[in-house]
């Protein structure tokens, strides 16, 4: 099948869009589909109806499990987080940190399951090196003095931002393959065993684009077996689990630190950058649309986590976020229990040849799973090519680099130009790297909203999380003619509460000074309460 | 009143001691516009504490710009003041009089103007003032190097805003992007600063460069350019740090151009002049001022009370006989917002708060309503003494002004400036007449 990605607009103003392959869901998962199946040389198109990594791939530790975490409850999804792990630190080592890890007990948890780690993580193939409480304090000394037991495992941190970001933009590269932002399947064309098109909806305009593929990917994460209801499969089971994480000011570990115990509330610090991630609440929920931190969960992962770090109990924190993990359907009630291993459904039950759904699963998987969905679809329509990601590096993208924590002050050090000046001042974004998102990072277009420049690179993750550099972006965006009317302010405000979403439940102490100067700036003398609610 | 002692100064072994009628605590808007008031009434003051945020300030004066709750612009604030009276009989607005309102806009504008910044005086209707995002508020007092922009906003006249090469959060284009629909006479053009070519600038740098006559004479020529066609010229605001009149008196000699400016992001060049100004003055007028120091303590006594700091050159323990406490919100340190609750800073206070931190803030940041939190303060009784834990006044010496009261939203209210000199205003007076009772 050639490839036609110029859009022909119909009668009736419907644009369409041919391609190989439609994949649904920008999470890392589909943009690692997106990738294998370019490297396959066949050409895709992946539609999220937000941006990149809106769900569980971007609001997650950025952890790269080293597998030790499921030595005991899940043991193959270990070996296979073990093999990944190896996997993306040789292939993708500018998305990721190789912190390493530890996995700490302090006096009062169970003494049986420290006992049975090491054993477990051997078993898995895991190695797993037993520190003295004074050696682990030696290497991390915000520890507890409580501390009794301490291992030292491969555990790393990874971006997922630049992940996505990466895969995305070396499938364009490969064979002008494509990502399309804000673009939602409304319904599936079906006739008889097969999908004939995906009619979808632009959500910031409205227009429809009907995308006609060979083969149609679910790649939905949590949102997966609404997408499979919409093509009449009712195979895909999900249960749905809340986690709230918080963000602290300054990063307290080198490490990650886990909790040696049963996986439980407020058991791991991720350092990411000049920060540090503390996680993680598991509640059930149904909803899937606007969940958020709620108060009782920041306290309850501050009040554990500091067992292990008593310094999280000072620690000044600038952002909160929740977001829901799909978790295969099992019979256990503790959802930390069901399993974290992924399942590629291919719906031949249903009575469709054409579809998959690939789900479930973590982030340090998401490769394993993309080589097994590209698998599928790749034979389905009659190519032979085998998978290349596990042995093929993934490249580094120019205007993938900016979401690297601590990368911008080094990128515009060593550009040297004086002209180019700094917007965000916490992270040192400049106004270079804001040209070349808006011109090259996939997804770029014409007049972004400063929800999706931030989510290209560091702007706004900082102390101010973006009070400051907000404005300054957006009169940069005016100034260079992409905004030209009041729209630019309403992407403004847009732009500010939803940072707030992730400020509002962690507003103390130094936050809350913060807080009231951004908002007698954005209110007080902009007028952002006061814009026509038009939108 | 009359004073019987001038401050006394006396050094013992440790400790500095000085004594004055009445301390002020704290160097915001507030604070300062306490001890201008206070020299007006002839105390013997001090003003201590930490530098508040005056240096935040755009310049503008607000009383009340916004309905409380909605998005309705006030024009004439006074007559919003009686309805605000009516519908929130707590809000500090709302217990002083409204002639004290304006005689206090008054006298602190006046002072203003004597200390080298001129503004307009308080009108009957608010001003419509620019932003640099290219929106408009309403406002009571300006800078007069502000002034003009109202004015040409109001007339809608050809106009051009001018914006700098290496100045960022200022965009010319932005500014006549957002006001183009109301105001087509408006036009941009970016300029260099003079013996600036490359790199980034800031305005503070701009405005203490514009204090030298050279500088205006380059920029003046810029200017003619930038102008075309156009009489009137809006800049970001760098007219100079200590005579921004003269600054741009003189630019408009140099140009034949009417010139005003617009406040740019915080922290500004008109917060900047304000602090400067106060701190150069006040002094002069014989008030103590020890800006940068915070209070350790604050103790109260039969006789008066004692406040303890530390400056470099050692300890300081001041006697007064009335205090008032402006030592402002979270921002400038009044108050503290912990995990478990609203606290003051200084002397433990009780604090109107909501009932736990699920209630501090609505959904929506830009929720025209506001947050519950800033509504958070101190609650102070008919002559603005704060309350103890009993309901009755904490010390009959111990009074307060500004934005640590309770039952106001100066953000939403657009009223910061307002419950500063307004609250300041009524602190004072009541001061003094405490004062009297007690000489």
């Amino acid at each position: 099948m050639t490839p036609d990605i110029a859009p022909k607009a119909s009668r009736n103003g419907t644009r369409t869009i041919a391609t190989d392959v439609l994949i649904i869901g920008g999470g890392v998962t589909g943009a690692g589909v997106m990738r294998d199946l370019a490297l396959r040389g066949l050409h895709t198109l992946l539609i999220d109806k937000r941006d990149l990594c809106a769900g569980a791939s971007g609001g997650n530790h950025g952890l790269l499990h080293s597998g030790a975490r499921y030595v005991a409850s899940d043991p193959h999804s270990a070996r296979e987080c073990r093999q990944e792990n190896e996997l993306l630190k040789r292939l993708a080592p500018q998305c990721i940190e190789d912190t390493g890890g530890l996995f700490v007990a302090v006096d009062g948890d169970d003494p049986g399951f420290a006992e049975e780690f090491p054993v477990l993580c051997t078993k898995a193939a895991i190695t797993c090196k037993e520190l003295t409480p004074a050696e682990a304090r030696g290497l991390e000394p915000k520890l507890s003095d409580r501390l009794v037991k301490a291992f030292r495992v491969p555990d790393a941190t990874v971006d997922p931002f630049r992940l996505a970001l990466e895969n995305v933009a070396h499938a364009r590269t490969l064979n002008g393959s494509v990502y399309l932002p804000h673009t939602e399947v409304l319904r599936f064309e079906i006739d008889r065993s097969e999908i004939r098109a995906a009619v979808c909806r632009d959500t910031r305009t409205g227009g429809l684009v009907k995308i006609v593929a060979g083969q149609y990917v679910n790649a939905g994460g949590a949102w997966a077996m609404n997408i499979a209801g919409l093509a009449g499969c009712r195979d895909v089971n999900l249960l749905y689990s809340k986690g709230t994480l918080l963000v602290s000011h300054d990063r307290l570990t080198r490490h990650v630190i886990n909790r040696l115990r049963l996986p439980g509330d407020g058991d791991i610090l991720v350092p990411g950058g000049t920060v540090s991630v503390l996680g993680t609440t598991s509640v059930r929920t149904d909803r899937l649309e606007q969940v958020a931190p709620t108060i009782e969960e920041i306290d309850i992962n501050v009040r554990e986590g500091s067992a292990m770090i008593p310094a999280l109990a000072h620690a000044r924190y600038i952002r909160a976020f929740s977001r829901v993990r799909p978790l295969l359907q099992s019979s256990s009630g503790d959802d930390r229990e069901a399993t974290r291993g992924f399942a590629l459904i291919d719906h031949t039950s249903q009575g469709l040849t054409n579809f998959c759904t690939i789900t479930g699963g973590k982030l340090t998987t998401f490769r394993l799973m993309a080589e097994k969905a590209a698998d599928l679809v790749a034979a389905r329509l009659g190519n032979s090519e085998p998978c290349r990601t596990a042995a093929e590096p993934l490249p580094d993208g120019e205007a993938c680099r900016w979401t690297e924590p601590g990368g911008s002050p080094k990128y515009w050090y060593h550009a040297g130009k004086a002209d180019d000046m700094i917007l965000c001042e916490c992270e040192m974004v400049p106004q270079s790297a804001i040209d070349e998102i808006v011109q090259n990072a996939p997804g770029a277009e014409e007049e972004m909203t400063l929800e999706a420049i931030a989510l290209r690179s560091r702007a706004g993750k900082g102390p101010c999380q973006g009070s400051f550099c907000g404005i300054r972006i957006c009169s940069y965006l005016y100034d260079r003619g992409h905004y030209r009317d009041a729209t630019g302010l309403h992407h403004l405000r847009d732009f500010f509460n939803e940072r707030f979403k992730g400020q509002k439940t962690v507003i103390w102490g130094r936050q809350a000074a913060q807080m009231e100067l951004a908002e007698a700036l954005h209110c007080g003398l902009l007028g952002l309460d006061a814009l026509e609610e038009n939108e | 009143m009359t004073t019987s002692a001038a401050t006394k100064n006396i050094r013992d072994g440790n400790a500095r001691h000085l004594a004055v009628d009445l301390a002020v605590i704290g160097s915001g808007l507030a604070g300062f516009a306490a001890s201008i008031f206070a020299v007006g009434r002839r105390i013997v003051t001090a003003q201590v504490g930490n530098t508040g945020a005056v240096a935040y300030t755009t310049g503008y004066l607000d009383l009340l710009g916004r309905e409380d709750g909605s998005r309705t612009d006030v024009t004439d604030p006074w007559q919003a003041l009686e309805k605000l009276a009516a519908d929130q009989p707590d809000h500090p607005l709302a217990n002083v009089p409204r002639e004290d309102i304006r005689e206090a806009f008054t006298q602190f504008t006046a002072f203003l103007g004597e200390g080298g910044l001129a503004y307009s005086r308080p009108g009957e209707r608010n001003l419509t003032a620019l932003t640099p995002a290219g929106t408009v508020k309403q406002t009571l007092c300006v800078p007069a190097t502000m002034a003009a922009g109202c004015h040409a906003y109001a007339e809608k006249s050809p106009c051009v805003i001018v914006d700098f090469k290496g100045l960022k959060g200022f965009s010319g284009r932005q500014v006549a992007a957002n006001l183009q629909a109301r105001w087509p006479g408006l036009a941009t053009a970016r300029i260099d600063f003079p013996d600036i070519m490359t790199g980034e600038i800031y305005p503070e740098v701009m405005a203490r460069a514009l204090e030298v006559p050279a500088t205006r004479e380059k920029l003046a020529v810029r200017l003619k350019a930038a102008a075309g066609e156009a009489k009137i010229i809006g800049l970001p605001a760098v007219l100079g740090m200590h005579r921004p009149d003269l600054v741009k008196a003189e630019l408009e000699r140099l140009t034949g151009l009417v010139i005003f400016e617009i406040p740019t992001m915080p922290p500004s060049v008109p917060g900047i002049r304000l602090r400067e100004m106060f701190e150069q003055v006040l002094p002069q007028k014989g008030v103590t001022l020890i800006p940068q120091q915070k209070i350790t303590r604050l103790n109260f006594d039969a006789d008066g009370a004692t406040l303890s700091l530390a400056d470099s050159f050692g300890p300081i323990e001041l006697r007064a006989r009335a205090v008032i406490l402006a030592t402002g919100r979270f921002l400038s340190g009044g108050l503290e917002a912990e995990r478990t609750g609203i606290r003051e800073t200084l002397l433990n206070l009780p604090v109107v708060q909501p009932d736990n931190r699920n209630h501090w803030y609505r959904d929506r940041y830009t929720d025209p309503r506001g947050h519950a939190i800033h509504r958070a303060g101190l609650a102070v009784d008919r002559a603005f003494r704060p309350l103890g834990s009993d309901g009755q006044p904490y010390d009959e010496r111990l009074f307060a002004a500004g934005v640590i009261l309770a039952h106001q939203d100066w953000i939403r209210g657009r009223s910061g400036a307002g419950i500063a000199i307004a609250s300041a205003y009524k602190a004072v007076a009541e001061a003094e007449k405490f004062l009297s009772s007690r000489s």
